[in-house]
């Protein structure tokens, strides 16, 4: 089992006490706070969230591909004890694809429609490597047969290629300059059930054979129990509980973990009857004071409304909750996962 | 339903047009009997292109079959067509669309929306009586107090309240059957159980009758009493949900459900397994058993013949060469 927190190994990517705004014309909306985390070669990590969680607003920070509006506010992200130049689009040049390299979910609006699959994969080889025409055509062959397609079919336009396969040339792409960091941005949602099976098998298995670090940004925490061996959760804008996936699923700490576990129908568990969790996720322009979550949780007491919970280590992870900090003794609700 | 077909004419290619080639059709929906009882929750299960929303639209009557017969409280709707037959149809069949955020008119008000079937079907006498009707609705749908809505926009409400409101207006014209296809799909985990039960109360309190169409098995086992699950135009396996979710018999089911992730990961005991290869398109229709390509218990008769459906239990088909004996 992979422990959450401090290993003797260096950790490949550290994120510490990242915050970020998005401008409009005269207002800052808060899309992170104070997020901190650290990943480690090899590790498959999940960030889980609903829509305005600021899950892919974390991992477009730290591929430093961040909208011209977005402004950090704070804190900042290491690539291997280094800091990473974020908000520099140009001095980030060097690491994307090289160091950590991104497949997203619309695989055919990443894809150039115009051009053959093999040339794109073979694209990043020769501008990021220095390849030759011939090397990085060889190279983007060997990709394509490490991702469970014929070379020959590499000669297809996007178009001709189904959803999977448009997936796997995008991760062919993404492995194409070794990087040590792959980001998957919901990668399989657009997929159906048996071709994301398919994915998810290929992601797991190149992880394996190529030591990667992944982090897998979702909002489907039952893809994230078969895929990796850490979940972080968040809600907006903040992380909110950080662990061991099986740990996590056994023994949710956060009401807001528990709460979406429990929203899941599960026919192996018999649990037909769902809990749906009350209210809608609050919006970016009017976060709830103190714990965001508040608003709908169940368990709130007086301290949430006024102070923001701590990501306080708890166990074996971290959970930002005011039934678990330092105040008070024990857990006013018990877990009944 | 008894033998439902929709074939769609193939655009085909540029080349076969100008030669006047005969062009062969798409089979979305081949064959297929389906039965939904009064108060029935009944769930279409299946991937991208197997058919299953051209089922609803053709039970909704949005598409016309090119062959079979469509029963509706046992009078054949099949050629129903024209103003206003369809439209006594229409109240009695209503269908929620996927994407809450294209099928609300943006520039009217919540009361509007939902009102707009009453009106159109003239189903109260006076302003009161729609009004409350409205309210009704809203407030069945779990938007309360219904008041407080009436004079919004969709634009003022979150993607779970826009379905809410997309329900509600089905339900203001009192239907006995709803198709829902994806309902559920574009939310997030949150809000999605709280659609699942309201659609879920629905049929208690109103006795309504479901057609819930979803690519996700756990959702269909969740909600549905029983679940028909389709591949290339035709129910391969249909039973309780139950028996497909616990006890499924055709090869396609039992892929379908090894490949969805087990929410808990104690169970996930095997790990993902996945079936090889791809759905073929409909256009290209494999010989004999169209899930034969795919199958990984496949026998040479699978690719000559199409396995009829056979009982494997009560109220439980399937149509699998390996199940006949």
């Amino acid at each position: 089992m992979n422990s959450a927190f401090p290993k003797a190994a260096a950790a490949i990517l550290e994120v510490v006490d990242l915050s970020l705004d998005y401008k409009l014309a005269n207002i800052s909306l808060p899309a992170l706070r104070d997020i901190s985390f650290q990943i480690h070669a090899g590790e498959a990590v999940a960030l889980v969230g609903e829509s305005g969680s600021g899950k892919t607003t974390t991992a477009m920070t730290v591929a430093g591909l961040l909208s011209p509006n977005a402004k950090v506010t704070s804190g900042e992200v290491r690539y291997r004890g280094k800091r990473l130049p974020i908000s520099d689009e140009e001095a980030m040049r060097p690491h994307r694809w090289n160091d950590l390299s991104v497949v997203f979910q619309g695989a055919m609006n990443a894809l150039n429609p115009v051009q053959r699959v093999i040339k794109q994969i073979a694209e990043p080889c020769s501008l990021k490597l220095g390849m030759t025409r011939d090397e990085a055509m060889r190279r983007a062959r060997e990709l394509l047969e490490l991702v469970g397609i014929s070379a020959e079919r590499g000669a297809a336009y996007p178009h001709e290629l189904s959803g999977g396969m448009r997936q796997r040339v995008m991760i062919a792409m993404a492995l194409a300059c070794h990087p040590s960091i792959v980001i998957g941005d919901e990668p399989t949602t657009a997929l159906d059930v048996i071709t994301q099976a398919q994915i998810l098998k290929l992601v797991t298995r190149l992880r394996k054979e190529l030591n990667l670090a992944l982090i897998l940004i979702t909002h489907d925490l039952s893809v994230v129990a078969e895929s990796c061996d850490r979940v972080m959760i968040m809600y907006a804008g903040r992380i909110i509980e950080d662990g061991d996936v099986a740990e996590i699923f056994e023994n949710p700490r956060h009401p807001y973990t528990r709460l979406l576990i429990e929203s899941i129908p599960d026919p192996t568990e018999g649990k037909r009857v769902l809990k749906p969790i009350p209210g809608d996720p609050p919006s970016l322009r009017n976060r709830p004071s103190g714990c965001a979550f508040r608003t709908r949780c169940p368990s709130a007491m007086d301290i949430c409304a006024v102070e923001v919970p701590f990501l306080e280590i708890e166990q074996s992870g971290r959970v930002a909750c005011h039934l678990y900090s330092a105040g008070s003794q024990e857990p006013k609700v018990k877990s009944n996962v | 339903m008894e033998n439902l077909q929709v074939h769609f004419a193939g655009r085909g290619r540029i080349l076969d047009r100008v030669l006047a080639r005969p062009v062969a059709a798409v089979r979305a929906v081949d064959g297929i009997d389906l039965t939904i009882g009064r108060g029935e929750i009944v769930a279409v299960v299946g991937e991208s292109g197997s058919g299953k929303s051209t089922v609803g639209r053709v039970i909704t009557k949005l598409i016309q079959p090119t062959g079979g017969k469509l029963f509706f409280a046992g009078r054949d709707v099949t050629s129903v067509e024209g103003f206003s037959a369809l439209r006594s149809y229409r109240h009695r069949v209503q269908m929620i669309f996927q994407d809450a955020y294209q099928a609300l008119n943006p520039r009217h008000t919540i009361f509007d929306i939902v009102a707009e079937g009453v009106r159109s079907l003239r189903l109260v006498a006076d302003d009161d009586e729609l009004a409350e009707r409205v309210a009704g609705s809203l407030s069945s749908a779990g938007l309360n107090p219904p008041e407080d809505f009436f004079a919004r926009f969709p634009h003022e409400l979150s993607g779970g309240q826009r379905q809410r409101v997309v329900i509600a207006g089905a339900l203001a014209v009192e239907p006995e059957l709803i198709v829902a296809d994806e309902p559920v799909s574009m939310l997030d985990v949150s809000i999605r159980a709280q659609i699942l039960q309201v659609l879920t109360e629905l049929r208690t309190q109103r006795n309504m009758a479901l057609l819930f169409i979803t690519h996700d098995l756990p959702v269909a086992w969740s909600i549905a009493d029983r679940i028909a699950v389709m591949y290339l135009g035709r129910v391969v396996e249909v039973g309780t949900a139950d028996q497909i979710t616990f006890n499924p018999r055709h090869p396609y089911t039992i892929a379908l459900s090894k490949a969805t992730p087990k929410a808990h990961p104690a169970t996930a005991s095997e790990a993902i397994s996945a079936l090889d290869g791809e759905v073929p398109s409909a256009a290209r229709m494999p010989t004999g058993c169209r899930f034969h390509p795919r199958c990984p218990v496949a026998v040479d008769h699978c690719g000559k013949e199409d396995p009829p459906a056979v009982a494997v239990g009560p109220n439980h088909e399937a149509a699998c060469w390996l199940l006949t004996k």
